[in-house]
């Protein structure tokens, strides 16, 4: 039987803890939208994602208000555009109209992001990929709702080095599109290595090939009760620490399973995967960086804070998978600059270099996340700066992703503000040494030995 | 400290209910039961189960209660019953019950 002690635990989470699903994303095919005459194609998406998704924000909104549990994001994501517009797109510019149709239906459904304006040149680029990238800048630029991304590399393809030399280029011509609004395009832009397809987080997300025609995922949040459950075994030793992350990833796992299924249920589309990731906001206590520094650490960025994030990340994970069998998407903890106060403080203080960052990424769930960057960076360094991303996830077999944003006019000590969720960043220092032959090489880094399985 | 008022086993609860629970947070004053209770009454539903302490100085009320016969949707239902705890100066709010159980149970 419930009791009010618990009762009072569950809603002190919500109230005090900041605890709340973070988003609830469903996934769309596209797959049957394809046409060879770019206006078709054009109604058709329109029209399957306004069908599919009408009901999304109002059944959200109503699974809300009967559990009291806020769910800040309903969001959408979609068949790689890369693969939909191949027969009716023969230039960027048709792929920036399909880039505006997907925002029209993002705000005609209500949802505040569309992901899936993407193109997937693991090992090599076809024709319509390299249009639709070529299109992100204006796409992101002429649009509101939509969030890009370009998987570059995985274990088992090695690392496409052309569309990483590319994608510096565009990362660049991004930030010039939306300079205006320091350079915010690049925010909604995100470069992976091992992309899964089922991830409900932007700016990353897509509905990938081996799903089915609609499912709906769900991205759990929570860092300030894991902070808070910190808090109450400060000075213990490392086994009560584990366990005590283990028990509250628990609880909180439970419930994005619980509005999964209910979401599911009403909107009668089947339930696709539980991401139990830690995501912070820039809100005070919703912190990731607050939580590694409550477990000893004078400030992220000090020593310790690798060993550290890779206990948390480990332990979430352990304690989500015994709360729901459909364990998916990125499943960890992100550690994006901009979205989160401690690391904001951390890299304005100067403890906290993208080397450190880095380093962390590699025991985390994803990468360098929303980091601004000098605006005058080389597109070479930005690539260079990919490639090793890209390298740590290949060898890992983990998913690794870079979201910088070089903010045009903006040099180290100034800040750059996005707004909302994208919260605002100071610009970081980058390694200003050249790596811009190696770069300019151009091919393939083939895939390490241990991804020959077979 | 709990002290349940109602020992009702939770064996007795039929499959067609929908349970949901409501909990009071506040400072104590005379007619907090009773102002929730008589706006439970009017909107047919059925409470199963009362429990009710002082948590951290705070008057803390947990009700179990049964919504499915109630005339009015779970939204203004719990509406309503958070306009009648802001005229006591407490804070009510009605949950389903499954995010407790879910939460708190293997």
């Amino acid at each position: 039987m419930i009791d009010l002690r618990e009762v009072s635990e569950t809603n002190h989470m919500i109230e005090k803890e900041m605890l709340d699903v973070r988003t609830i994303t469903m996934g769309i095919s596209l797959l049957d939208c394809v046409d060879s005459d770019l206006e078709v194609l054009k109604r058709n998406i329109y029209e399957k994602i306004t069908t599919t998704a009408k009901d999304l924000v109002a059944v959200g909104k109503q699974i809300e208000d009967e559990y009291a549990i806020p769910i800040v994001n309903k969001r959408i994501s979609v068949t790689p555009i890369g693969l939909i517009g191949g027969s009716a797109c023969k230039t960027s510019e048709d792929y920036a109209q399909i880039a505006q149709v997907l925002d029209k239906a993002a705000e005609e459904v209500g949802v505040n992001f569309i992901g899936g304006f993407s193109a997937l040149p693991a090992k090599g680029m076809t024709r319509s990929e390299e249009l639709l990238i070529n299109a992100i800048p204006q796409a992101m630029a002429l649009t509101e709702h939509l969030c890009a991304s370009v998987n570059i590399g995985s274990t088992r393809t090695g690392i496409n080095m052309d569309a990483v030399k590319l994608m510096g280029e565009i990362i660049k011509e991004t930030a010039e599109a939306t300079k205006d609004h320091d350079s915010i395009g690049c925010s909604k832009l995100v470069v992976l290595c091992n992309a899964p397809d089922d991830n409900p987080f932007m700016a990353g997300a897509f509905h990938g090939v081996t799903e089915s025609d609609a499912v709906i995922n769900v991205g759990v949040s929570g860092p300030g009760v894991i902070k808070q459950a910190l808090q109450c075994v400060k000075g213990k030793d490392f086994t009560t620490l584990c366990e005590t992350v283990k028990r509250t990833a628990f609880k909180v796992t439970r419930l994005g399973q619980l509005v999964g299924q209910e979401a599911s249920k009403r909107l009668g589309v089947p339930f696709g995967i539980l991401d139990l990731s830690l995501a912070p906001t820039p809100a005070v206590g919703d912190s990731i960086a607050e939580i590694l520094e409550s477990m000893g650490l004078e400030e992220v960025g000090c020593p310790g804070t690798t060993a550290a994030l890779a206990l948390l990340n480990d332990q979430v994970k352990k304690g989500g998978i015994m709360a729901s069998s459909s364990v998916g998407g990125l499943s960890g903890a992100f550690i994006p600059v901009s979205e989160d106060h401690g690391m904001i403080a951390a890299a304005q203080s100067g403890g906290l270099r993208i080397e450190k960052l880095e380093a962390m990424t590699s025991v985390c769930s994803v990468g360098l996340d929303m980091i601004a960057i000098p605006g005058d960076t080389p597109a070479s360094t930005i690539s260079g700066i990919i490639a090793d991303e890209a390298a740590i996830g290949m060898v890992n077999q983990k998913t690794t992703a870079v979201r910088v944003i070089p903010v045009v006019g903006k040099h180290v000590g100034d800040t750059a503000q996005f707004g909302g969720l994208l919260g605002y960043a100071p610009i970081m220092p980058v390694n200003t040494k050249s790596c811009k032959e190696f770069i300019e090489r151009g091919g393939h880094i083939p895939a390490p030995i241990h991804s020959f399985k077979n | 400290m709990l002290y349940p008022i109602s020992y009702r086993s939770w064996a007795c609860y039929t499959a067609d209910m929908q349970k949901a629970i409501l909990s009071v947070v506040g400072k104590d004053r005379v007619g907090i039961i009773a102002g929730i209770c008589t706006t439970l009454a009017k909107d047919n539903v059925n409470i199963l189960e009362i429990s009710q302490t002082i948590m951290d100085g705070f008057f803390t009320m947990m009700l179990v209660c049964d919504t499915d016969k109630s005339p009015k949707e779970f939204h203004d239902l719990a509406a309503e019953l958070d306009e009648v705890g802001e005229k006591l100066g407490v804070v009510v709010k009605l949950q389903r019950e499954e995010i407790f159980e879910k939460m708190q149970r293997i």
